[in-house]
């Protein structure tokens, strides 16, 4: 049975700058993930509606414009919402160490990354928290 | 409850995982499908293909919009290929279908073409079941980019919609054999741009090339602008007199005869491979392929040896 970890990447918000987004869109491909790309201006609500249709086992949300403490709990908020509590969500961009560490202690973002962050270290994170057997054995 | 119960009471969530499950395969995938088969049979299945970048994601989402408009519910099942080198894959085709996200009465879901040639995924057929069986009353299933081989869509769809752009070629790609052949329904998307006009003559000369038309049917040749959802109604009108026509004609359950028995075929073709590999072990099929290698026997032979071993009879035929 093929089992490919499928990830969500996401801007949420108005910026309009998405290279970062792209190239961690592609390093994940290149990682041998299933890798949705919903684009630009992206409010919380598409996000989890997008990602809960195509069932990804991570959401990763690039933010640039400083709206991060408003928009990243929003989509957690609405996961946990929608019983969907159990997907892994990352963030990226320009947010500082002080709001980083409210983000992951308080609002259920798993990691935050920085300019400079490694693709691989991405990658490996990713690998390690997902789980490899979400529903084998479901109830049909 | 189990999630098929759960996705036909119309829980989004159970059907995504549905997806999943029956996209992954194995036994999981199997026993879901046994359950939710019958149940399906219900939607009007339409594929739509075409070159990249022809703007089929774009149509699509026009299209899925009509029908909205005249009271169908709608499954999208975007194909996107798989990296043959590294099994990943970037699914694109949401960019285009942002309108969609907030009508419950529409589902969209991406799909990595995992290595099959062919246009869509080998799971493709299987995962428009469970659309099907989620009641959905049309169901787009556009494919990866598509150049001239990649027909296999005309094999799970009713109709089949195949968008061509102006500019690409001259009128004797326009007679060559393959992707334009399926076309229940040609659109001749980007209308507005210089060379529309003669991109709608190569095909229609093309179509009058032809003959007697498959199934009775005259294949439209609608032009769109579907950046602008110009001509998306007329497109629509076309695809569903497709299927009235198919279903007036009689046409309708030759190709679902058609279609069940090949989908038949090829899963009792992989159950029998199955069973060899299970009743011939991997020493001894390894032996034979060695023995292939070396010219000492040839790869029919060997077939036909392996296969009565596994069957316990002399020879195969």
């Amino acid at each position: 049975m093929e089992r490919k970890i499928r990830v969500l990447v996401a801007k949420p918000g108005l910026d309009g700058h998405d290279r970062g987004a792209k190239v961690i869109a592609r390093a994940l491909r290149d990682a041998g993930m299933e890798v949705v790309y919903t684009g630009l201006q992206q409010t919380p609500q598409m996000i989890v509606d997008a990602a809960l249709q195509e069932d990804v086992d991570v959401i990763g949300l690039s933010i640039l414009s400083g709206a991060h403490m408003t928009l990243l709990p929003k989509v957690t908020q609405l996961l946990h919402a929608a019983g969907a509590a159990d997907v892994l969500v990352v963030a990226g961009g320009i947010i500082s160490d002080a709001d980083a560490e409210i983000l992951r202690r308080e609002h259920g973002i798993a990691a935050v990354y920085g300019p400079g962050a490694s693709t691989n270290e991405i990658v490996d994170f990713i690998r390690r928290s997902v789980k490899p057997e979400r529903f084998s054995g479901a109830e049909v | 409850m189990g999630l098929i119960d759960q996705m036909r009471a119309g829980d989004r969530r159970a059907l995504a995982r549905l997806v999943t499950i029956v996209e992954n395969g194995g036994d999981d995938g199997r026993r879901a499908l046994a359950k939710l088969y019958q149940y399906t049979g219900q939607a009007h299945i339409i594929g739509v293909t075409g070159p990249p970048g022809a703007g089929k994601s774009t149509l699509v989402n026009e299209i899925a919009l009509e029908l909205r408009r005249r009271d169908a519910s709608v499954g999208i099942l975007a194909v996107d290929p798989t990296s043959p080198f590294t099994g990943g894959a970037i699914l694109g085709d949401r960019i285009r279908m942002q309108p969609l996200g907030h009508d419950r009465s529409i589902f969209v879901r991406s799909m990595a073409s995992r290595g099959q040639l062919g246009g869509i995924a080998r799971a493709t057929g299987d995962v428009v079941k469970v659309l099907d069986a989620a009641g959905f009353n049309a169901i787009i299933v556009e494919t990866i980019g598509a150049g001239q081989a990649e027909v296999e869509i005309a094999r799970e769809a009713h109709t089949t919609v195949v968008v061509e752009v102006p500019g690409l070629g001259d009128d004797v790609q326009a007679i060559k054999a393959g992707i334009l052949e399926i076309a229940d329904v040609f659109v001749v998307n980007k209308a507005d741009r210089e060379d529309a006009q003669k991109t709608q003559r190569h095909l229609q000369a093309m179509l009058q090339l032809g003959g007697v038309p498959r199934e009775q049917w005259d294949v439209p040749i609608v032009m769109t602008v579907a950046t602008r959802g110009e001509g998306v109604a007329q497109a629509v009108d076309a695809i569903q007199s497709h299927l009235q026509h198919l279903k007036a004609g009689g046409y309708f359950g030759e190709r679902e005869r058609q279609r069940v028995e090949r989908e038949f075929r090829m899963i009792l073709q992989g159950l029998a491979l199955g069973l060899v590999q299970e009743r011939v072990g991997a020493a001894q099929r390894e032996a034979m392929v060695a023995q292939i290698q070396t010219r000492r026997i040839d790869p029919y032979t060997a077939a036909e040896r392996m296969l009565a071993e596994a069957l316990g009879v002399g020879e195969a035929r």
